[in-house]
């Protein structure tokens, strides 16, 4: 009986989080279009999430490709098909790796900073002070961050995957003798721009928009208190890196399933 | 005295709690246009959370606010943010956007309102940031402020579009004596050249006194005393002459409502850890 009453009232929280989150998002996109207006200040939010973790992206892509290249060539010499190296390299990086990866990336790197800076404005009144001079932070602060996201995280994704075939390709040609004619043309017949690419695509800007959006809610719904905030930092990436997961297993059942 | 046309800004049985605790208990308060109207009252009475509830940042449990003929709670978010327009509000902490150096946090309302000129726009900043003795520091950052400045700075911010009404948050606390003599000299004169509405919330009595048309003193969520200053200070009410004379026992309490403190030491040497724990 305890725990039913428990399992209610945790429904009932999300329930109540969920309706809560919804209704940040319908006034966060109603700020879009300003957001998208003030151009300058639009640049120097992409260029901040986007640089806070693009060096991370760049080296982890590299690594991902160099163990696809490696256990790509493994799995593909015992068939004598070595020659698909690029091609296997390059489907594994733009259909999952790169979108998954990358988000993830972003979620830890980006996404927890953005909680944290609007929770603490959250708690030193920034926002409320803004609201009373009759801006609303929602357009004002919120919006500009979360284009910024939306935009920055496919840009993430497409380094990602770039950077990763050129790690599969220095481990598979450099190091394992694969030709390199034959890596770059299988990749090229193989990669199919609508099945493969725009749909990689596609993902990395669904990711790119909850990711942004968990991160912004949960800073902005912090409990304004130190530690509310660092609460509120750690469940952004949670929360993102599970809506992660299971979005992409929705996305690719929906995409690749014929 | 100046002003006089009225109440521009009208509490009308506002009750308002926080979780089980009641702040507000069917208060009544009506400051009139053109006054300074000064609130006064012990901390915690819930200075901070009246002028809350004048800017429509909380919500009254019952009764209304009611500003410039609007009734504040009932307004669309649209006419709220035209409401607030015409409003300043310094807040206690001084609520200073950190990403931004004073001059950029006196720019902000100007320009996220109006489409003055860049020229224009530094005039003003200039201008306020004169009247508060900051004009020098304008390339700091809040960081770099004390935190009497950081309350100036947000002073020369909530003036910064001249509102109609300017709602003060402990605005002398902090201050030293010089600064605090010339905020208050310079809250008459806003109000006094501008025509403004000024509400200040305060337990700074004695400096108060000296320029508030009206003053009101809160107690246990009601309004006890309202009238001009000299009124205030000569009632013979006992609660109104210990908060103005600052006396410790009297009907006004020091201490947070809950058991005495002989229940929470004694209880717990009489009845040892359990009893302790439910405490
Ligand atoms: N966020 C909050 N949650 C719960 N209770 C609160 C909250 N903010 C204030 N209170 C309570 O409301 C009451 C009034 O608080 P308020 O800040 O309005 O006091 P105040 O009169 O401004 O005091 P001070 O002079 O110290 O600034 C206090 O008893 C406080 O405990
Ligand atoms: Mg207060």
């Amino acid at each position: 009986m305890e725990a039913f009453a428990w399992l209610g009232r945790r429904v009932l929280d999300w329930v109540e989080v969920l309706g809560r989150g919804t209704v940040f998002l319908a006034r966060v996109l109603a700020g879009l279009p300003g957001a998208a207006a003030r151009v300058r200040d639009l640049v120097r939010q992409i260029g901040r999430v986007g640089a806070e973790s693009m060096v991370l992206i760049l080296v982890s892509g590299l690594f991902v490709g160099m163990v696809l290249g490696l256990q790509g060539y493994n799995m593909l010499v015992r068939f004598g098909a070595e020659e698909s190296l690029g091609l296997a390299v390059a489907l594994a990086l733009v259909r999952e790796l790169g979108p998954v990866v990358s988000a993830l990336l972003y979620a830890g790197r980006a996404g927890s900073a953005l909680a944290a800076e609007i929770g603490l404005m959250k708690t030193t009144e920034q926002l409320a002070a803004m609201g009373m001079m009759a801006v609303d932070p929602l357009h004002r602060v919120v919006a500009p961050r979360f284009l910024a996201g939306i935009i920055a995280v496919p840009l993430l994704a497409a380094m990602f995957s770039a950077v990763g075939v050129l790690g599969g390709q220095f481990v598979g040609v450099g190091l394992l003798g694969v030709d390199d004619g034959a890596f770059w043309s299988q990749m090229q017949a193989g990669v199919d721009l609508r099945d493969d690419i725009a749909n990689g695509i596609v993902k990395s800007v669904v990711f790119g928009v909850v990711v942004t959006w968990i991160s912004l809610f949960q800073g902005h719904d912090a409990v304004p208190t130190s530690e509310g905030v660092s609460r509120a930092t750690t469940r952004s990436v949670v929360w993102s890196s599970l809506a992660v997961f299971g979005l992409d297993f929705v996305l690719t059942s929906l995409m690749f399933n014929d | 005295m100046p002003g006089g046309a009225g109440p521009l800004v009208l509490v009308e049985g506002l009750s308002f709690q926080r979780g089980s605790r009641t702040v507000f208990d069917s208060l009544d308060i009506s400051m009139a246009k053109g006054e300074i109207t000064a609130v006064l009252g012990p901390s915690g009475v819930g200075k901070t959370t009246l002028l809350k509830l004048i800017g429509g940042e909380l919500r009254p449990d019952r009764g209304r606010v009611v500003v410039g003929g609007d009734e504040v709670h009932r307004l669309s978010r649209s006419r709220l943010y035209a409401m607030r327009r015409r409003m300043g509000v310094l807040f206690q902490a001084g609520a200073l956007f950190t990403d931004l150096d004073v001059f950029d946090n006196v720019a902000f309302p100007l320009r996220e309102h109006t489409r003055l000129s860049e020229e224009l726009i530094r005039n003003i900043v200039l201008l306020k940031l004169e009247a508060v003795g900051l004009r020098n520091a304008r390339h700091l950052w809040p960081r770099e402020l004390s935190g009497g400045m950081a309350r100036r700075v947000a002073l020369a911010r909530a003036i910064a579009l001249d509102p109609e009404i300017v709602l003060y948050d402990e605005p002398l606390a902090g201050q030293d004596p010089i600064s605090a003599g010339m905020l208050v000299a310079l809250m008459r004169q806003l109000n006094d050249s501008l025509g403004l509405t000024s509400i200040v919330v305060t337990h700074d009595v004695e400096e108060i006194a000296g320029i508030a048309d009206t003053m009101h003193v809160l107690s246990g969520g009601r309004c006890i005393a309202s009238g001009p200053p000299e009124e205030i200070r000569g009632s013979a009410e006992p609660s109104v002459r210990q908060f103005i004379q600052g006396l410790p026992d009297g009907p006004v309490p020091f201490h947070f409502p809950g058991p005495p403190i002989a229940e929470d030491l004694l209880g717990m040497a009489a009845g040892g850890p359990a009893a302790a724990a439910r405490a």
